[in-house]
């Protein structure tokens, strides 16, 4: 059995002896490097521009402009196509700009000989603005005279649902309603490895794209769009990547680098950002201020929820309103008996451009959801614990915004099982009524999240099976390995169907959308649900094809053998071996009269997306003088169904908790409110955690099996952040008193609100 | 790859100032993790260097036969914190300079870098204050000493001249023995971070109470301050918690903090009077009282 | 420009380089096939860059190239050994503190940095994590890389 296990991960040995190749490790003899120049203003229109001293640099190549793009306006979002038009992603950019909407807005950009040299002639590069008025808050994006960021205005969409009852009706038969206003931050993945792509001809029509991408299909297709050109023309490449976190489900710079290779007759151009372009010119998490009515009887019974939220998707849409609409739609699957009224609003503003970011929209709803069920609880009399356990999902609870039943939910046991691992009833009396310069506090959040993208696009994945000669097995898939460990884990499903051993299994780590089987690609926490199908399938396929070809080596019929351990064997008896596989596979090669290669190739949709669930528990400290926060002991308990690989599982987690802490207490990218210029572009003042500003990490799982999945599994790879965040909120108010309904909560934003509330 | 436009090895102490003084665009480079930041910036003004790297008799640490602590201008921070003459004479310029960046900064970064820089958030910059260190200085007119005191002369501005060279740092025994010392680095984390406010206070005793404090901030002014006011107020104060209250209040008339986007005004200040008194107090304890 | 010729040795093999004085340490290596040296920040912020030069983790980006003639240069290609991983690395693979593993060069050499530095003495878990506070990782959250470390050195009882 290979699910269940821990093996050592595919890419181990290649990544920690430096042998694993990621794009930048890849150089072409006449490789060219190209260099945006980038806007100085956060939002205006470019009167001239003057390139003259720029060209006269020794080593440059060619400087192109806002007038040598292709008039083509596309969208970068890294979302299937949708059949339907009004699904499609908005298109809202063309590869270089005239009119600028943000600070480092791409109005030009360089190619020349070397890196250096093209830095030094972008800033050669003479640009004259006009400015406008430039809005950075909700606030001043939607003012009635705010200026135009688009030509259809700066509110891209709004939506709202009302589910499982009357609000209104659920409130007035709430004993206590409790209200909040809730801010969450514009934070930014931080993946190590920046963005980074070249591309070149090898034919007259032919682009290859070599890029640090989470969704190398998608690409291809955007690619596509962007340049006006067919699909087939374009095969896009990924190697190793260094990182995506959501940020590379988009489509940043593989447009421009196809366009400039075809621009230079096909020269290799590589583009690659430096970590202040990464910081400001790629994606971020959409910052968000919410609106939070929570109404329970005082038995503990939650009636209602009511959540409005206003998400700034800044100066391009990217993403936009899908982030504010899975999150609140995922966020159903958690409280399913009472009602939910969730609106939400999308626009732009004349910040950096927010995408998809692990999670997707739902660490910002459940931030509010969550702060506001600790309010609720307290507002009660009822511990937190106990009266998110009498309303979370149960097993056969219909989520009344899908109208589908919940067939797996281990979230109470989740909860159950924190409690007692962070020792919450002795701590809860034990902190009770803090006084001092440090006080302790515990916190306590739930979420629940999707596995995939179904019904809201296709979930499409594709696994291809290959028996090598000597028995051990190649596996090409479409999804990405992103540093998740997914090859691993598929591997480990492969050797499980197909009853081969794990390191027989071969995976191809690298896409290439010329060879590999269909697949988006790497998000929504989808792959290891959407592909194991896929993967099941062909593992069944193939071991039909491998027995049927026994059966014409020997005459005996395939019904009563199987393959275990890379041997066939009988059935009933496995210690009975009949043939190696090695020896199958070589007949089935070479034999001159019967066989062919073995192989299975599949693609499957998957129709169904199972909720995933879990909890986080902090027991943390409050130095109130110093307005610091000490994390003494932090829990993340999960049900994601079967767990596939329990160390890489725990490495999930960890990771979730760690960028989690980050956004809590330490990440923010700081815009100035009146100019749109981003004060800490760089990894010293944009503060993520370092070694020893993460505490001890711990998780736990509550094994579910969860009866859609193949192997009964679901999503743990964007879950574990989403937690944390209120968590720290809510024990930071259980230690101090003081409810800091924004993140994230560093001792600037501690000093105001303890200043509010008088405690220092 | 750097935008440097000249580069020059300098081959003795002499080589190095002439080379300073000979073009004014000059600038030295030392352990390159100031320098080579602001080149990767495209910075204008650090494109001609004089690299000082193969000095190596600016790396000394040592005592002289006076009891004087000697710290080469070359010395990285790991070298000081480790170094056997720092941990038993002028600890507390050891765990200041522990708390910049990350080991591999420490490794390469210097203290003569960190003073001469001129930043008003320098690590090592409060510890220098409270031990009033004394600069020794190489110019082509010869050795001459400055006290830091005064040496920092505006936000990132030292009242070094083109042509002048650090060569070592100089703490008299006056100015260590008898003191105990404390620094605390107020940060955003813990490691890899600037300043918000750092704070050093060196405390000699006179029985049982505050014989001496020297009190020193950075990012609280224009430069790396020590308190005039605070001071005068702890002398002869008993420790108590009421004194440190005392010296917390005073420190306010001393410091001139600003607003910017990494912290307000108001902010710094609360923080500045907190640590007046954690630091103050645990300087104390090092000097053996207790409260 | 400004060329210059250094002697060093990187992982005990040999290089007399001709190198442009405005390059990096990094630069350098990784034309050299040592693309194990990875670039995250640029600045000495991330330490993906990190190598040894004589036995000191030092951010390579920020290192220029000509401080490295005469030095003993290690990156991790060089500490896998005749197909043999090294203890550090070993430790990085079986704690599974490999993710991405775009940060995993250089916090390997950051380990084997502190393993020689601590090799007799007792370390705490605060030391573990101060001595490898120069490495940022965004996929781990840390908590394997501290385990797998702790697997490797003498660990002191926490009190």
């Amino acid at each position: 059995m290979a699910v269940g296990k821990s093996p050592v991960r595919k890419d181990a040995v290649a990544k920690v002896t430096g042998k694993a190749r990621y794009t930048d490790d890849f150089i072409m003899p006449g490789m060219l490097h190209a260099k945006y120049v980038r806007s100085p203003v956060g939002h205006g229109i470019v009167k001239s521009l003057d390139a003259k001293e720029a060209l006269a640099l020794p080593g440059v190549e060619a400087v192109f402009t806002y007038e040598d793009v292709p008039d083509i306006v596309y969208a970068t979002a890294g979302h299937p196509f949708s059949l339907e038009v009004d699904h499609q992603d908005v298109a809202d950019r063309k590869l270089l700009t005239k009119h600028v909407r943000y600070h480092g807005d791409e109005v030009a950009i360089v190619v020349a000989r070397d890196p250096l040299t093209a830095e030094e002639a972008a800033r050669k590069v003479k640009v004259e603005y006009e400015e406008f008025p430039v809005c950075v808050t909700h606030e001043a994006a939607l003012a009635h005279d705010a200026p135009k960021i688009h030509a259809g205005g700066n509110v891209i969409k709004s939506h709202s649902f009302e589910v499982g009852g009357n609000l209104d009706q659920a409130l007035s038969e709430s004993d206590v309603v409790v209200e909040g206003e809730f801010k969450t931050p514009v934070v930014q993945h931080c993946h190590m490895e920046n963005h980074t792509a070249y591309a070149y001809m090898d034919d007259h029509e032919h682009i290859v794209v070599v890029s640090s991408t989470q969704i190398p299909h998608i690409c291809r297709r955007i690619v596509g769009e962007a340049l006006g050109i067919s699909w087939g023309r374009v095969r896009v490449i990924k190697p190793y990547i260094g990182g995506g976190f959501g940020n590379k489900q988009d489509v940043v710079l593989e447009p421009m680098a196809a366009f400039l290779t075809m621009k230079m007759d096909g020269a290799p151009v590589k583009l690659e950002l430096n970590r202040e372009e990464c910081l400001v010119s790629t994606r971020t998490r959409h910052s968000t201020k919410s609106r939070c009515r929570i109404g329970a009887t005082r038995d503990g019974a939650l009636k209602g929820i009511d959540l409005d939220l206003v998400s700034n998707t800044g100066a391009y849409a990217s993403h936009g309103h899908s982030i504010p609409s899975a999150g609140g739609a995922k966020s159903v699957n958690l409280y399913p008996r009472n009602v939910v009224k969730y609106s939400a609003l999308t626009h732009y503003a004349n910040i950096p451009s927010a995408g998809a970011m692990r999670a997707y929209g739902s660490p910002q709803v459940i931030f509010a959801i969550e702060s506001a069920m600790e309010d609720a609880a307290r507002a009660i009399g009822m511990d937190s614990v106990d009266f998110r356990i009498r309303n979370v999902a149960r097993e056969q609870d219909v989520n009344p915004l899908s109208q589908k039943k919940i067939s797996s939910a281990g979230i109470c046991e989740c909860l159950e099982k924190g409690r007692k691992m962070i020792g919450w009833d002795e701590k809860r009396k034990q902190y009770a009524d803090q006084t001092g310069d440090v006080r302790r506090g515990l916190g306590v959040a739930c979420f629940s999240y999707g596995s995939g993208t179904y019904p809201v696009c296709v979930e499409i994945a594709g696994c291809r099976l290959i028996l090598n000669q000597d028995g051990s097995v190649h596996m090409q898939l479409g999804a990405t390995e992103i540093g998740q460990g997914s090859d691993t884990a598929f591997a480990q499903m492969a050797a499980e169907t197909l009853g081969v051993d794990y390191d027989k299994i071969h995976v191809v780590s690298t896409q290439d959308t010329d060879v590999s089987p269909f697949d988006t690609g790497a998000y929504a926490s989808r792959q290891s649900y959407v592909v194991a199908p896929a993967i099941r399938k062909a593992a069944l396929e193939l071991k039909r094809k491998i027995l049927g070809h026994v059966r014409e080596m020997t005459g005996k019929a395939a019904e009563g053998m199987t393959i275990a351990g890379g041997k066939i064997v009988n059935q009933n008896r496995p210690e009975r071996v009949v043939l190696d596989l090695a020896e199958v596979a070589i007949d089935a090669y070479y034999h001159k009269q019967r066989g062919g290669q073995l192989t299975a190739d599949v693609s499957h949709k998957t129709r169904t997306n199972a909720p995933s669930y879990g909890c986080t528990f902090v027991d943390l400290e409050v130095d109130v003088p110093m307005c610091k926060v000490k994390i003494n002991q932090i829990i993340n308990v999960h049900d994601a169904g079967v767990i596939i690989h329990p160390l890489l599982a725990e490495g999930q987690v960890h990771g979730g908790m760690g960028m989690a802490v980050g956004m809590a207490l330490f990440e923010e990218l700081l815009i100035d409110p009146k100019s749109g210029w981003v004060h800490n572009s760089n990894l010293l003042d944009y503060k993520i955690p370092t070694f020893v500003d993460i505490p001890n990490l711990e998780c736990a799982f509550v094994e579910t099996v969860e009866p859609t999945s193949a192997y009964g599994h679901k999503s743990l790879g964007e879950p574990p952040i989403i937690s944390p965040a209120p968590a720290i909120r809510n024990a930071i108010l259980d230690a101090t008193g003081v409810a800091v309904n924004e993140a994230p909560m560093t001792p600037k934003v501690l000093f105001r609100h303890f200043s509010q509330a008088g405690i220092i | 790859m750097f935008p440097i436009e000249k580069h020059h090895m300098a081959t003795s102490i002499e080589d190095a100032v002439r080379a300073l003084a000979e073009d004014e665009t000059s600038q030295v480079i030392a352990g390159g993790t100031d320098v080579l930041i602001r080149l990767h910036e495209g910075h204008g003004d650090y494109r001609n260097l004089v690299d000082i790297n193969k000095l190596d008799e600016l790396r000394e640490i040592r005592m002289d036969e006076e009891g004087n602590v000697l710290i080469g201008a070359l010395a990285s921070f790991t070298e000081i914190l480790e170094h056997d003459v720092i941990r038993k004479h002028v600890p507390v310029i050891g765990e200041s300079v522990n708390t910049v960046g990350g080991p591999q900064v420490r490794n390469r970064g210097t203290m003569g870098g960190n003073i001469c820089n001129g930043a008003v958030s320098a690590d090592s910059a409060c510890a220098a204050l409270v031990h009033e260190v004394d600069l020794v200085i190489q110019s082509p007119e010869g050795e001459r000493v400055e006290s830091i005191i005064g040496f920092h002369t505006g936000p990132g501005r030292v009242s070094l001249k083109q042509g002048d060279l650090l060569k070592h740092f100089r703490v008299r025994p006056g100015n260590y023995k008898g003191f105990g010392a404390s620094y605390y680095k107020y940060a955003m984390r813990e490691a890899m971070d600037i300043a918000t406010i750092g704070c050093a206070a060196a405390v000699k005793l006179n029985g049982e109470k505050i014989g001496e404090l020297r009190l020193a901030y950075t990012v609280s002014a224009p430069t790396p301050i020590r308190c005039a006011g605070a001071e005068e107020v702890a002398k002869g104060k008993p420790l108590t918690q009421e004194t440190l209250a005392e010296i917390a209040k005073a420190v306010e008339a001393d410091v001139r903090p600003r607003t910017s986007w990494r912290a307000s005004m108001e902010f710094r200040l609360h923080v500045i009077r907190t640590l007046a008194q954690r630091v103050t107090r645990q300087a104390a304890e090092r000097a053996g009282g207790t409260f | 420009m400004q060329k210059q010729t250094i002697s060093l040795t990187v992982n005990d093999k040999k290089f007399t380089l001709d190198i442009d004085v405005r390059q990096s340490l990094a630069d350098v290596l990784r034309k050299q096939g040592f693309t194990s040296v990875k670039q995250g920040c640029g600045v000495g912020e991330c330490g993906a860059c990190t190598v040894l030069v004589d036995d000191m983790a030092v951010d390579s980006c920020i290192y220029l190239a000509v401080w490295a003639d005469n030095k003993k240069v290690r990156t991790t290609e060089g500490e896998c050994r005749n197909g043999k991983l090294s203890p550090v690395q070993q430790a990085y693979v079986d704690a599974g503190a490999v993710q991405c593993g775009f940060c995993t060069p250089g916090l390997v050499m950051t380990t084997t940095s502190f393993l020689e530095r601590n090799r007799d003495r007792k370390v705490t878990r605060e030391e573990i994590r101060t001595g490898h506070a120069g490495n940022l990782c965004r996929c781990t959250g840390y908590e394997t890389i501290v385990k797998a470390v702790e697997k490797i050195v003498d660990v002191a009882e926490e009190e």
